[in-house]
């Protein structure tokens, strides 16, 4: 069911846990599928490069795995270049996810976001090209099926 | 093989050896069609009914000196069956009336067939449990009118095990002049049945969940009792279920039951031992833990809990690991992202039905492998729960 990539990233999820007085934290959550994911960011002030990021997450080994892989991919960025982690990018460090675990890649997105948002308005900044996340991503439509 | 614990026994069951001995000839020795001329057939023949006379004693049905008179139909399965009931029922008896009544907490075989039926002119009343998954017998009662043709109320619920007061829904079906169909896929030869004494006018039933083999069931219909045909094509099953039988399944079906129904009993004592053994270590080793279902009215092998902080499908990949086949009845696991219907019927809330994990026990569980489940749940509960962020919440308000 799940790339081996992604097992790994389940079974020994990189950068888990907690910053005290983070520059940034970012609390998403998907009501539909019952994930909630959250991102620290640690940020120098000077560089605006994210020195730390870690995570915690509640939900399926999709959503683990991609809170994992974006941790990865932000660490050491600067805050434009976390702004590029997209849904898509994570997906494709992963190997890709099975079609119906797709969201909780986008909930990875949310959260770094959201996490970069709280950054921005704690120092009251404006981060180019960051848009006021949304508290919940998991509305989406769906192809329902008949009975 | 690498280890294995099975402990899905719901969800299927592993085919006796004796029973895939009992339909190996059936496939290349006697493969004749039971509908044909010839002595090669007649053996086919002889074979179905014997297994169907196995089955029609196991649940106290009539029988006939009639051969060609019975009132079990073999059917692909439970799931084949459950939509026959509901479907067919509900055509040949429209006459009289529009109306279903059905639980809450059925399986989706009967779910999705009433809102196949809803579409098509018809009206449901689905009837509401108690917290621990028993229907509201007064609320049943206050749903019959007029024109109420059918109540389908599940033997035993396939994810928390809850056995439903079956003989009761019987007597107010009966009493009220309603049909009375019970889909039995989990109760089946895991307690006793008796379709005149609970006045079961239909009945649904499945082979692998009793150790026998895939794609075979059975419908029961009570004598008298107008039905459509479901599959069309030719006489099978008194041509109310056309196409050729599937022989070594039904032979497979008969061994089963034979075998399932003389260690019912004590089959039904050691599951429970070794279900309540599970159920003590895990409430008390693992700290917000909540059994979901009824402490006694439950399948013999059934435990459901609710492990609050974690999601169900990270549990079940750890558990994979270490060799444990587990099923939870929450979102992302299946196909489905949407948490267990049983559970919030249950009043169980989305956050505890996202933490499900159902563990069933069956005929080949020993209470080692129970304790090493346990251990091996215990460790995965704390390495998920290191990950959670409602984790860390409920630890910060609770220092």
């Amino acid at each position: 069911m799940y790339s081996e990539k992604v097992m790994d990233h389940f079974q020994n999820p990189r950068n888990v846990g907690e910053i005290e007085h983070a520059s940034g934290v970012g609390t998403v959550g998907n009501a539909k599928c019952g994930d909630i994911m959250r991102i620290y960011l640690d940020i120098d002030d000077k560089t605006g490069i994210i020195n730390d990021v870690k995570f915690k997450t509640f939900g399926c080994g999709a959503a683990v795995a991609t809170s994992s892989m974006a941790t990865e991919l932000v660490k050491g960025k600067t805050v434009q270049q976390a702004l590029e982690v997209t849904n898509r990018a994570v997906l494709e460090a992963l190997d890709g996810l099975p079609a119906q675990k797709i969201h909780c890649s986008m909930l990875a997105e949310e959260a770094i976001q959201a996490a970069l948002w709280d950054y921005a308005e704690k120092h009251n900044i404006k981060i180019e090209g960051l848009e006021k996340p949304k508290t919940d991503i998991g509305e989406h439509e769906e192809e329902e099926t008949e009975y | 093989m690498d280890k294995l614990i099975y402990l899905d026994n719901a969800a299927t069951t592993r085919t006796r050896p004796e029973v895939a001995e009992a339909m190996a000839p059936y496939f290349s020795e006697y493969y004749g069609n039971p509908s044909s001329f010839y002595t090669l057939a007649h053996k086919s023949a002889a074979a179905i009914k014997e297994a169907r006379d196995i089955i029609v004693e196991s649940i106290g049905a009539q029988k006939y000196d009639d051969p060609e008179k019975y009132d079990v139909y073999f059917t692909a399965g439970g799931t084949e069956a459950d939509n026959w009931a509901l479907i067919a029922t509900a055509e040949a008896y429209q006459d009289k009336g529009k109306h279903i009544i059905t639980s809450a907490v059925e399986h989706h075989a009967v779910l999705h067939s009433c809102q196949y039926l809803e579409k098509r002119g018809f009206e449901v009343t689905y009837v509401g449990v108690d917290k621990d998954g028993i229907i509201k017998l007064d609320e049943l009662e206050k749903a019959i009118r007029e024109d109420t043709i059918l109540i389908s109320v599940m033997f035993a619920n396939n994810e928390i095990g809850t056995l439903q007061p079956v003989k009761e829904i019987g007597a107010i079906a009966k009493e009220h002049g309603v049909l009375f169909h019970t889909d039995a896929v989990q109760a089946y030869c895991q307690v006793p049945i008796d379709v005149d004494k609970m006045n079961i006018d239909m009945m649904s039933a499945s082979a692998h969940k009793l150790y026998g083999p895939k794609g075979i069931g059975f419908l029961y219909i009570r004598k008298g009792i107008k039905t459509k045909s479901f599959i069309h094509g030719g006489a099978q099953e008194r041509g109310r279920r056309a196409g050729t039988e599937n022989v070594p399944g039904i032979v497979g079906f008969g061994k089963a039951v034979e075998i399932a129904l003389a260690n019912m009993e004590q089959r039904a004592k050691e599951e429970m031992e070794l279900r309540d053994h599970l159920i003590k270590r895990v409430t008390t080793e693992i700290e917000e833990v909540s059994l979901n279902g009824c402490q006694k009215s439950r399948l013999p092998g059934n435990t459901n809990f609710s492990v609050r902080f974690v999601e169900s499908e990270s549990l079940l990949l750890d558990l994979m690991s270490k060799g444990i086949c587990a099923s939870s009845g929450s979102a992302c696991t299946t196909k489905s992202l949407d948490p267990s219907h049983v559970l919030l019927a249950c009043g169980i809330s989305h956050e505890r039905a996202n933490g499900s994990l159902r563990m069933t026990i069956g005929a080949y569980n020993t209470k080692e492998e129970i304790d090493y489940t346990v251990d091996c749940l215990k460790e995965i509960v704390k390495r998920i729960r290191g990950l959670s962020p409602l984790y860390e919440d409920y630890l910060k308000k609770n220092k």
